[in-house]
């Protein structure tokens, strides 16, 4: 026993060592988050404080002791292939770098399917997307996934996630994604639901009462943070490659996982308390991740350390980077938070502050810059004004110009002279593409090309080769769209709604719409209230619910009618199908105790659609009628007798008949007394039962009494029969 | 000299991922990487020397760069190019030496070699003077000492040491420059041993410092520290220590554990509680981080309170460094960046002050900030006494021990960055 032990144990550490932690890395975020920049340039190799953002993955995965990564490039794969190689990431020992590229991939899902084919992963391995900022040690995670696993074949995930407020106001986390909802099981740490607020617009979201079946305890979470970083399983790959639909990680394969239980696949979080993990998805992310790296939040991996082939940045006081060879006016004011990248020059006056500015920048004099990112080769000229804006690689901002909070200026854009451009627009050099659907699927087989349409590209290149070299291609720019001298198409914000552009832009949130936002809050809640209290009546149902727990009814409600629908139905099936019953008794009670109810919602449930089958039947007098109803009767009687054994049973079987022949059938109304009689004699109805029923209606209204006063000699008839027998 | 290069950037990663921790370690790895890269760079015929300063120069530059903030690192490459000038020289002079006893035209070669030299019979005065006074001596000295009282003025230069032979000597040059090599190995490899016994030649000390039924105060975790009063210990002194406990890493936590599972009496107190316990306390022992030309010391954070703490109330305040921890530089050095601010995360909880840190709301510039520094600097006024490996010093002597182990031709590495600032 020992010895095997020992042997198992060696094995583990044979397997351990044969193989080495792989990552898959998505070099593609198949999102249009980022356009226009991604339309010129891959989104992991835009600067983020200076540093492409691939760099910070790829550093933290070699230092979290990842031995090979495997780099899925889809849109600009070029570039990005080409960053790599003269890169020094080839050049570790110890860590690996191979590129995967595909042209026609639109999903992560695709990505993976394509990894799958190529048989490179040979054992779990960490997934991310090459916008990932993180610090976080791998060792306990991957560590718990394989002790999981071991345990439990089908703990095929492990998801990292960190604990972060969502604003209460506006519905999004720091990062500028829509509020998530998780539901973890406390001690398993087992994943059990996985919600975006984006999905369930009123914030409510509904559990599945199995979860709640199943699980002894669920803690609830709406301050958990997805950090995108995933330790998968060999399988998470070839489950891709069974479910070729799975496109999305989060909304397809994610839920796909939860939802499925025949195949009882499990995922598991992993919480990170002390260390950073965050993902750039838009420009709020954007904004954020960097202001945490400025406050170090990610070290190791900040500007002042070399973590890649950044150059060496001080740290001064005030939070304040700058790297050597700047030039700075004496008179230039930096203000706390900034980072001055390599040979850029300020002039006299400028005031800098909470901005990252790139490498051999240019910044004219008077100019204001704050909260502002700004890239390589920038020129800035006097008097300009920037706020909470992106200006990419290559601008030229002319005298005068303002950017107002929220504006992108994609590479190569000339902003005119005093030429103020409006908050939240982006400018690019290339034309906005055609007006698209926002429908999911168009919005990945557009992007997922990232190719971009041929039209453009060439526009594009005459333009890139041309504004340089050609005045006369300057004098094509409609000069009144970016000012006198400018050169780019602002775009329109029509994708995403630009009522919800400031929920995603790198400049806070303006007040008024955050009292907007708080506002719709407050109305919310009280819609909410209304429709807590509008809700109950329309539970029409089951009158008389208490509107205390509404929500509970609410939820009672739903079932009942679904069972209803679903006995009417097995009901009908058995009429037409002639099955005896017996067996429709044995199913009918399998679907009371699936639904959980009592023999009497049965008879319920199951009366109705028996008159109406009498009722289908060709009639034309009141007495075919009856005879009608005396047939099914006859042939269905038994059903009842089991179902409504109990009084109460059988009165509310009563009640309901009333119902019916107030609302729905009417035909019945006038025969009440004698299909009431016909109920007696085929035993379904008892003499206590009638008795009862008609005890109750003595000091009801008059209206419903009818049936009552119809019925009345056959109750008379019914009580002398049984003094007789007393 | 592929591997030698795969070793360096081996180390240069790991520098820059900040994945070594403490000087010891960092200063001993320093000095295994240079002996290999010196053990496997190819020398030429004449200036051996130079080419191996050369070299070492440009790796010890990288390495520097790599991780500004551990001062070890460029005390071990200054001290290896020390070693290597001392070497060379006491070779030269060895072989001038002998040309002497035949030749005298040597003599001239040489002086006009040695014009640019100026420092250097100063520096040896020195160096004879503190090798007189100092039992633990490094051997580079003693081998200086050997040679210099004969050959004071002789330059240090090894291209004149070269050109200074005549062309009869081949046969002996090629001995020559495997002796040096030879030598130069042997002195890093003494080197590498002083790194690794430095906490017990500190700890053998602990005796004179330490009196019986004394109250010790530490901050923070220092192996030198933890060896130091266990030294003691083992010594039969009974004593008390009180270990503050190094906010915000709590290494003080992990020192306490050490100390109690060696049987000594021990108090944890917060660090904000020295103050009021530091009456009580006969005196402070505390490990460092590095000790600078002028004395001062730069320490965990908390150590300049600690100190001012110690000084109100008059208390001793003791600095334990190995000599791999005395720094050349100056405080005002421009090259010297005192300090490192780590991440924030170890001060607080992100979860939850995340919305104190959300950037969409106001004018987008937050509102907190969390600065977490790694040292204090303690000025050299503040110490009353530095204990080295070779005995207890004033903070106002270190200056005179530094001059031991460095050339002053090395206190900037750097040359080129220097310039450009």
């Amino acid at each position: 026993m020992g010895a095997q032990k020992k042997g198992k144990v060696a094995e583990d550490a044979m397997e351990l060592a044969r193989n080495p932690l792989q990552a898959i890395l998505l070099a593609d975020s198949f999102t249009t988050k980022f356009r226009p920049i991604t339309l010129e340039r891959p989104k992991v190799l835009l600067p983020l404080v200076n540093v492409p953002m691939i760099d910070y993955t790829l550093a933290w995965l070699e230092s979290a002791g990842v031995e090979e990564v495997f780099i899925f490039c889809c849109a600009h794969s070029r570039q990005v292939m080409d960053y790599l190689e003269s890169s020094e990431w080839h050049k570790q020992p110890n860590f690996t770098v191979t590129t995967i590229e595909s042209h026609n991939s639109i999903s992560a899902g695709d990505a993976l399917r394509l990894i799958y084919e190529r048989n490179v992963i040979h054992g779990d391995f960490v997934l991310v997307s090459g916008d990932t900022v993180s610090n976080m040690s791998l060792t306990q995670a991957v560590k718990e996934h394989k002790e999981r696993r071991k345990k439990d074949n089908n703990a095929v995930m492990t998801m990292v996630i960190k604990k972060s407020k969502p604003s209460p106001v506006i519905h999004q986390s720091r990062l500028g994604t829509d509020e998530l909802f998780m539901a973890i099981d406390p001690d398993t740490k087992q994943l059990l639901c996985y919600e975006e607020r984006g999905e369930h617009p009123r914030g409510a979201i509904s559990i599945d009462n199995a979860l709640l079946a199943d699980n002894p305890s669920i803690s609830l979470h709406n301050d958990k943070q997805d950090c995108y970083i995933d330790i998968c399983s060999q399988e998470v790959l070839s489950l891709f490659t069974d479910n070729f639909d799975y496109q999305h990680l989060r909304r397809h394969f994610v839920k796909g996982l939860l939802v499925d239980d025949i195949m009882g696949y499990k995922i598991f979080t992993h919480e990170i308390l002390s260390s950073y993990a965050a993902r750039i998805d838009n420009y709020r992310s954007y904004d954020t991740i960097s202001k945490d790296i400025i406050q170090r939040w990610t070290y190791p991996f900040v500007p002042d350390v070399k973590f890649s082939a950044n150059c060496t940045t001080k740290l001064e006081r005030e939070g304040m980077y700058k790297a050597p060879e700047t030039q700075q006016s004496r008179s230039a004011n930096i203000g706390p938070f900034t980072v001055i990248g390599k040979g850029t020059r300020i002039g006299d006056d400028s005031r800098i502050t909470h901005s990252v500015i790139g490498e051999g920048c240019t910044i004219g004099s008077n100019v204001s810059i704050v909260g502002s990112y700004i890239w390589n080769n920038v020129t800035i000229e006097d008097g300009c004004e920037l706020r909470h804006a992106i200006v990419c690689d290559g601008v030229i901002i002319k005298e005068g110009a303002t950017l107002e909070p929220g504006v992108v200026l994609s590479l190569k854009v000339v902003i005119g002279r005093e030429f103020v451009v409006p908050a939240y627009s982006k400018v690019s050099l290339f034309q906005q593409p055609t007006a698209q659907d926002s429908d999911e699927e168009l919005e990945y087989a557009d992007n997922s090309s990232g190719a971009i349409d041929p039209s453009i590209a060439d526009a594009g290149n005459k333009l890139n080769g041309g504004i340089v070299s050609e005045s006369s291609q300057i004098q094509d720019w409609s000069s009144s769209q970016l000012g006198p001298g400018g050169a780019g198409f602002i775009w329109s914000a029509c994708d995403g709604g630009c009522e919800e552009e400031w929920r995603h832009s790198v400049a806070p949130i303006p007040t008024d719409q955050l009292a907007k936002a708080l506002l719709a809050m407050e109305d919310d809640l009280e819609i909410v209230n209304v429709q807590e209290n509008a809700l109950t009546p329309s539970g029409e149902l089951k009158p008389g619910s208490d509107d205390d727990d509404s929500d509970n009814m609410d939820d009672f409600n739903v079932d009942t009618v679904d069972f209803e629908k679903e006995a009417e139905a097995t009901f009908m099936r058995a009429a037409e199908d002639n099955i005896a019953v017996d067996d429709l008794i044995l199913e009918v009670n399998s679907l009371r105790l699936s639904y959980n109810k009592s023999a009497g919602d049965c008879a319920g449930a199951l009366f109705y659609p028996m008159m109406k089958l009498a009722l289908e039947s060709p009639y034309n007098t009141a007495v075919e009628l009856q005879k009608n109803v005396a047939s099914v009767v006859s042939k269905w009687h038994k059903l009842f007798e089991v179902l409504a054994r109990e009084v109460d049973d059988q009165i509310e079987l009563i009640m309901k008949f009333e119902e019916m022949c107030l609302e729905s059938t009417k035909e019945f109304a006038p025969i009440f007394s004698q299909i009431l009689h016909l109920l007696y004699q085929t035993d379904i109805l008892g003499e206590e039962a009638i008795f009862k029923w008609d005890d109750e209606r003595k000091d009801a209204d008059e209206s419903d009494r009818v049936f009552v006063k119809q019925s009345e000699k056959f109750i008379q008839w019914l009580r002398e029969a049984e003094e007789e027998e007393d | 000299m592929p591997d030698v290069q795969a070793l360096v950037n081996m180390f240069l990663n790991k520098l820059k991922k900040r994945k070594i921790e403490g000087s010891q370690a960092t200063a001993k790895q320093t000095a295994e990487l240079l002996r290999s890269v010196i053990s496997q760079q190819r020398v030429p015929r004449t200036n051996q020397a130079g080419a191996l300063i050369d070299a070492v120069r440009a790796i010890g530059e990288q390495l520097i760069v790599a991780n500004p903030i551990e001062l070890a690192v460029g005390n071990i490459v200054r001290r290896v190019l020390h070693i290597i000038r001392e070497e060379d020289l006491s070779l030269t002079t060895a072989a001038v030496a002998e040309l002497n006893l035949s030749t005298v035209s040597d003599d001239d070669d040489d002086d006009g070699g040695g014009g640019d030299q100026d420092d250097r019979p100063v520096l040896s005065a020195a160096a004879v003077a503190a090798a007189a006074r100092n039992t633990l001596r490094p051997p580079s000295l003693q081998m200086l000492l050997e040679g210099a009282p004969d050959f004071v003025a002789v330059p240090r230069s090894s291209s004149s040491g070269g050109d200074s032979e005549g062309k009869s000597k081949s046969m002996d040059r090629n001995s020559r420059t495997r002796k040096l090599k030879h030598d130069i190995i042997e002195a890093v490899n003494e080197l590498i041993q002083d790194i690794t016994t430095c906490h017990e030649l500190i700890a053998e000390q602990a005796v004179e410092h330490i009196h019986q039924n004394e109250v010790i105060l530490t901050l923070g975790s220092s192996k030198t520290v933890l060896e130091f009063l266990c030294a003691a210990k083992e010594k039969k002194r009974s004593f008390r220590v009180f270990v503050a406990e190094g906010a915000p890493r709590y290494q003080g936590h992990l020192l306490a554990k050490e100390l109690v599972a060696r049987g000594l009496q021990t108090t944890l107190i917060t660090d904000s509680a020295v103050f009021a316990m530091i009456s009580r306390v006969n005196m402070v022992i505390v490990g460092s981080h590095a000790v600078m030309a002028n004395g001062g010391v730069i320490a965990p954070v908390g150590m300049n309170m600690v100190a001012l703490a110690a000084q109100k109330h008059a208390v001793p305040f003791v600095v334990l460094a190995g000599s791999h921890k005395l720094c050349p530089l100056y405080p005002h050095n421009p090259e010297v960046l005192l300090n490192e601010l780590r991440s924030p995360s170890e001060l607080l909880d992100f979860g939850e002050f995340s919305d104190c840190l959300d950037f969409g709301s106001g004018d987008g510039s937050p509102l907190l900030h969390v600065v977490n520094p790694t040292f204090d600097y303690v000025p050299p006024k503040a110490v009353s006494l530095f204990i080295t490996d070779t005995g207890g010093h004033n903070p106002s002597y270190m200056y005179r021990l530094i001059a031991d182990y460095y050339s002053a031709d090395d206190l900037v590495v750097q040359r080129r960055h220097a310039a450009g600032n």
